[in-house]
């Protein structure tokens, strides 16, 4: 089996692949990075959404194997070493961008994308962007909002008691 | 009173791990050794078996075990919970569910044999190599044709395709008869609830494992309801003894009822690990979760309105062929019957109400409960039918409405389908919806889009459901084959913190948050000393997990009248302690205190003295601090709603675009509103889904045409509008003793009405004659009904 | 997943020796190959890494021409190719940003999915498909469903877009998908009018020449007034019939001429 060496959320990291392992697999099951999540089979969830070389892409569909050298980030390596919630992350648990936390992994991690993108995004930019992350807890108003108060901008302020 | 008790918006301490991906879900474990199960599903949808041969499979590099229908003849059929009684007296036809296929096979993706092997790929190589000689049969996927039985039978030795012909209410059935036909007006309507996939985002997943050395099973599995799960592996299907079964709900990725069952999955890889001596794995693709979850809705319904000219209600009546799938899943039964029917009296003061319901076997995936279950359905067809009506008498919907609403000096009030309402006051929510959805501005906002060549409707809604099923005694009677209480314990740990055991099941529902609020409002400490543990039969009293909108109201309860129990004994403990009688003893935000007095002692050192009783009333108080109850409902919660939507229409595509959608629910007490508005906005956006988007079709042969995420249109962030979620004009459930009612399904239930409600306003004030559209109003079906 | 040999080439002409090995196929960035061999429905026996190969990921202008490298993905194309508004536009509406970061002109060409958005641009522009070892004008690289006019071992290297006076893209999504379940471009290169329909034929994209020849004579949406596509060679689908969707080619070529 080959053997790929790359950055994963800034270390070194090398692990024996087949061919067809995909990024998602070698993560999860190599590396036992389980929290890019699979939810399908098609491309359109968006649960394994990673990063490599910068960009956000679907980890289930690439394969580890063309990706020897690549930087590689992940959910695990957002928060700080202590646990302190990035900004993305904390306006999540501020906002409810979350329920069952299934989708939440990828979420993040294209919410980080867009915002790197465009700094401040419009709500609609927001709901675009999403177009490759489904969620089927949320209905999306938490993910948006959160999205929203990362980039800086108000929300309406949640729960009307 | 401590920071974030009930009503406090607090925020959720499961996000923690949620977002930085140290969740646990089933497929996140691989214990040592584990081993990977694939099935071999049947890609036809009605087929005699004539042979499966899994010997060249079981000679594949990797390969452990194979198993076919063969190797559980023996064992048990995973079977349905309620057992549902004909008009005619005859029990419901339960044909056996078996742990895989055998004899036939009788939908695409029912499973007929497994191999277990060391890698996934080796076994999904082995599964290829099988060979199964399956005779294709005509396949019977309409209800109407598998109704009529001209063609195949689904199970043939219950010779018709007809489960059950249920009447409710059997006895009134004459006399609404007789109210429709002397009526003035009678609106008839016929409509589809279409067929969903549920698709909670974490595919189902199972770990079998079992230890020889002890003779112990542990299941790891995808599950809202682990105790469910283990009670039917060990009373039915495998016969291990529950005392040798542990079963794990890990973190789940959703729900939405799809993992309340239990599924063969599971009962194959404990046999698999049983035999194997090591675990064993079975993680669905997506593609098994389109055709082996078990679906929801479903139902060809015709209702029938009548009324007096003035729109002053007399009778609703109602014909339902409700789908069940190839096989009778564990809630399939009740779903369409009690979780439906009793629900056909709508919000309103109606004399007359019949509703006759046909569960139909299909060559299709079974059909049980989903996020709402019977009441959306129930729902749907109320208020489709009265916005038709309305429209025939000339009558505006929010007034027909009105003249009909149960007022809220009416209360309990004793509903013309048999159910007794505790609560509510709907004119006050609509009231309200008035104002939220600004009703006032929608003419001119109407104009706006017309000057940009759209069609703008509004469509409006009211609705009640029934929540937390209950009580044991009547929903005995009524033919569960369970109770439907729910446990919790509440132990006080020697130095003051909490562990709350329950048996409700958070698969986002936020229990680990909302549940301590509880707690520490009663004893006056800290939430954040106060822990839940759930999701695992060896820790954990009894429960009946979470589903029908019930963990607060239901285990909630619970856990309220454990928490009572704690301070009972604590409370004589205090007395001791302060050297009075228990009868002179306050507890107050957490001191104990001799009342009139400023002697006092507080709760943690009480605790302590629980579990270092030197000096302690021993002869009278056993040591510890523990306390269990279990919670038996006396009635449901009745949640109520009033919704409102705008939607634009494109009349030249046919594309229908949602400008607004606002909710205001009744859920009586909230305990936690950030969460119970989270809980509404993610059933608005699956019943918005159901209404535009998605379809479980299946053509004639029986093969799922939407059987991916390419086909199946799940709602994404674009497709929604930002949603207005108001829950502030409570009214208490009056028989909890928080005084909550159920919310996870109302936006689910209320919205499709609306929705669809908006487009038929918006094609009719855009001069179109279009009484109805079925679901999903997508563009290709709007654009036919106003070309027709 | 069936297992495979992977290639990756550092140089085009060593893609080109690999691709003549027996079952050997381009990978693009996968987007649609790999759900399709996760499912065990293709199982290349050698896969060819295309994308990453420098000398394929290029967008440029030359005589007249956006000029965009086979292996280029379809987000550098929607940031870079604004020479072309309304290709990049298209680019940037393929797929979702994660599919874009990956996907490539040359993979979507090669494959002709019948719903894609490329295939209508390219056909739309009267684009020239640069192989490795030929042009082929997109009136004849399209060929049928998941059909092209590529050889065995052909490889796309690159996409040459002449530049229209105007142009625009209407896509009208499947739901679910959200591939193209009608894509209509148009594009004006002088009295010459050429629309290219995805997403609605059995037979994949194809020039709607009647749309062409009365918006040559006059470009004007009111030109098209009257005309419409046989609805019998168009896909009939969960998502719409086929007389609905030779009704949305009318809609959506009225609205790409109103928005050049």
């Amino acid at each position: 089996m080959p053997k790929i060496t790359m950055n994963i959320n800034g270390r070194e990291t090398s692990a024996e692949v087949e061919n067809r392992t995909l990024l998602s697999t070698a993560l999860r099951e190599k590396l036992h990075l389980t929290g890019t999540h699979i939810g399908c089979d098609t491309s359109q969830c968006g649960a394994c959404v990673v990063h490599v070389n910068g960009k956000a892409v679907k980890s289930c569909t690439i394969f580890a194997s063309e990706l020897d050298g690549a930087n590689i980030d992940t959910i695990e390596g957002q928060a700080s070493p202590d646990g302190t919630l990035n900004v993305i992350q904390q306006a999540f648990q501020d906002h409810h961008g979350l329920q069952c936390g299934f989708c939440t992994p990828g979420m993040v991690m294209s919410a980080a994308a867009l915002l790197k993108e465009n700094p401040k995004p419009t709500e609609a930019e927001v709901r675009d962007y999403l177009e490759g992350n489904i969620c089927r807890c949320t209905g999306y108003q938490g993910i948006v909002n959160a999205i929203m108060a990362a980039s800086g901008q108000d929300v309406p302020s949640i729960a009307a008691e | 009173m401590p920071d974030g008790g009930i009503g406090a918006p607090t925020k959720r301490r499961e996000d923690t791990r949620f977002l930085t991906g140290r969740g646990k879900y089933t497929d996140d474990f691989t214990p040592q050794n584990t081993s990977y199960c694939a099935f071999a599903r049947s890609q036809v949808a009605n087929g005699v078996i004539k042979s499966v041969d899994t010997s060249a499979a079981a000679e594949m590099p990797g390969v452990l075990a194979t198993f076919t229908g063969e190797d559980f003849v023996e064992v048990g059929g995973n079977p349905a919970g309620w057992a549902i009684v004909s008009r005619d007296g005859e029990p419901m036809k339960e044909p056996k569910r078996p742990v895989l296929a055998h004899g036939k096979v009788r939908h695409v993706g029912d499973a007929y044999a497994a191999v277990v092997a060391e890698t996934l790929e080796q076994a999904l190589d082995a599964v290829e190599a099988i060979e199964a000689d399956i005779d294709e049969q005509d396949a019977v996927t309409d209800m109407a044709s598998a109704v009529a039985g001209a063609g195949s039978m689904v199970h043939d030795e219950i010779e018709t395709n007809v489960c059950f012909d249920w009447g409710w209410i059997e006895d009134n059935r004459a006399a609404t008869d007789e109210a429709i036909k002397n009526a003035p007006h009678v609106t008839t309507l016929e409509l589809i609830n279409n067929r969903l996939v549920p698709n909670a985002l974490e595919p189902r997943a199972s770990i079998g494992e079992y230890d020889p050395g002890t003779g112990d099973y542990k299941l790891t599995t995808t599950s809202q309801n682990p105790h469910l799960s283990r009670l039917l592996i060990a009373a039915f299907v495998l016969g291990i003894p529950e005392n040798k079964l542990t079963v794990l709900a890990p973190d789940v990725g959703g729900g939405f009822g799809s993992k309340i069952y239990h599924y063969s999955e599971e009962a194959l890889v404990l046999a698999a690990a049983k035999k194997l001596g090591r675990p064993v794995k079975w993680t669905a693709t997506r593609t098994e979760s389109f055709l082996a979850d078990a679906h929801g809705r479903d139902h060809v319904t015709k209702i029938e309105l009548a009324c007096e000219k003035d729109g002053t209600f007399i009778a609703f009546r109602t014909e339902t062929m409700a789908n069940v799938g190839a096989y009778l899943s564990n809630f399939s039964t009740v779903t369409p019957t009690f979780l439906h029917g009793t629900l056909m009296a709508g919000n309103y003061t109606v004399p007359n109400v019949y509703v006759n319901v046909k569960a139909v076997f299909t060559n299709t995936a079974p059909v049980d409960a989903y996020r709402g279950a019977g009441r959306p359905e129930a729902t749907y067809s109320l208020e489709r039918v009265i916005d038709k009506c309305a429209r025939e008498l000339g009558i505006d919907p929010v007034e027909i409405r009105r003249k009909n609403f149960i007022k809220k000096d009416q209360y309990p009030y004793a509903s013309a389908a048999g159910l007794e309402y505790d609560s509510g006051d709907y004119d006050t929510l609509m009231d309200g919806l008035e104002k939220v959805a600004d009703f006032a501005g929608f003419e001119a906002r109407r104009a706006e889009s017309a000057k940009n060549g759209k069609l703008r409707g509004l469509g409006i809604n009211a609705y009640v459901e029934a929540c937390g099923i209950a009580p044991s005694n009547l929903v005995g009677i009524l033919g569960a084959r369970v109770g439907l209480y729910d446990a919790a314990t509440v132990r006080v740990n020697p130095t003051g913190n909490i562990s709350v055991m329950v048996g409700a099941h958070s698969h986002g529902q936020g229990h680990e948050t909302a549940f301590p609020q509880i707690v520490a409002d009663m004893l006056g400490v800290d939430p954040q000393s106060v822990d839940i543990v759930h999701g695992d039969t060896s820790k954990i009293p009894f429960g009946m997990g979470t589903y029908g909108s019930r963990s607060l109201a239901v285990c909630g309860s619970a856990v309220f009248r454990a928490t009572e129990k704690i301070i009972f004994k604590a409370t004589a403990i205090a007395a001791h302690m302060l050297e009075d009688k228990p009868e002179n003893i306050e507890f107050n935000d957490g001191v104990f205190s001799i009342k009139g007095t400023n002697k006092n002692v507080g709760f943690g050192d009480v605790a302590l003295k629980a579990y270092i009783p030197h000096d302690y009333p021993i002869e009278d108080l056993e040591p510890g601090l523990e306390e269990t109850a279990f919670y038996d409902p006396a009635n449901f919660t009745y949640p109520s709603g009033a919704y409102a939507s705008e939607v634009e229409v494109d009349p030249e595509t046919g594309k229908v675009t949602i400008c607004s959608m606002v909710a205001l629910d009744d859920f009586g007490v909230v305990v936690n509103p950030m969460i119970v508005t989270g809980q509404v906005e993610g059933g608005l956006a699956q019943g918005i889904g159901q209404a535009l988007l998605e379809n479980g079709v299946y053509d004639d042969t029986g093969q799922l045409l939407s059987g991916s995420l390419m086909d199946y249109a799940m709602p994404r962030a674009d497709d929604l509008p930002n949603l207005v979620v108001d829950h502030s004009h409570a009214t208490r459930c009056t028989h909890n003793p928080i005084g909550s009612k159920g919310c996870g399904e109302a936006g689910a239930i209320g919205s499709p009405p609306t929705i669809v409600n908006a487009v038929v306003d918006a094609l009719s004030r855009g001069g179109h004659d279009v009484d109805h559209i079925d679901m999903p109003v997508s563009p290709s079906r709007v654009w036919a009904a106003m070309n027709k | 997943m069936y297992d495979f040999d992977l290639v990756i080439p550092t140089t085009v002409a060593e893609a080109s020796t690999a691709m003549k090995a027996d079952g050997a196929q381009a990978l693009g960035g996968g987007q649609t190959l790999l759900p399709t061999m996760k499912q065990r429905l293709a199982a290349p026996e050698t896969l060819v890494k295309l994308s990453g190969l420098s000398e394929l990921v290029s967008v440029s202008t030359d005589a007249g021409a956006l000029c965009v490298g086979g292996a280029t993905t379809h987000g550098q194309v929607a940031q870079d190719g604004t020479d072309y508004p309304a290709l990049a536009a298209l680019a940037g509406n393929i797929g979702d940003p994660a599919v874009r970061n990956r996907g490539t002109i040359g993979g979507s060409i090669a494959n002709n999915d019948p719903s894609a958005c490329y295939p209508a641009g390219a056909l739309g522009s009267g684009a020239t498909i640069v192989t490795n070892t030929r042009e082929i004008a997109a009136d004849d690289f399209f060929v049928d469903l998941f059909e092209t006019a590529l050889e065995e071992g052909e490889i796309v290297t690159g996409v040459n877009f002449p530049i229209p006076d105007a142009a625009n893209y209407q896509k009208f999504d499947q739901p679910a998908s959200r591939f193209a379940l009608v894509g209509v471009f148009v594009a004006k290169f002088g009295d010459t009018v050429r629309v290219a329909v995805t997403g609605a034929s059995n037979g994949g994209v194809f020039r709607w020449s009647e749309a062409e020849a009365a918006l040559s004579a006059n470009f004007a949406a009111d030109a098209i007034e009257g005309l419409a596509v046989d609805a019998g060679d168009l896909i009939s689908d969960l998502h719409g019939t086929a007389e609905y969707r030779a009704h949305l080619i009318s809609v959506l070529t009225r609205r790409a001429v109103q928005s050049c």
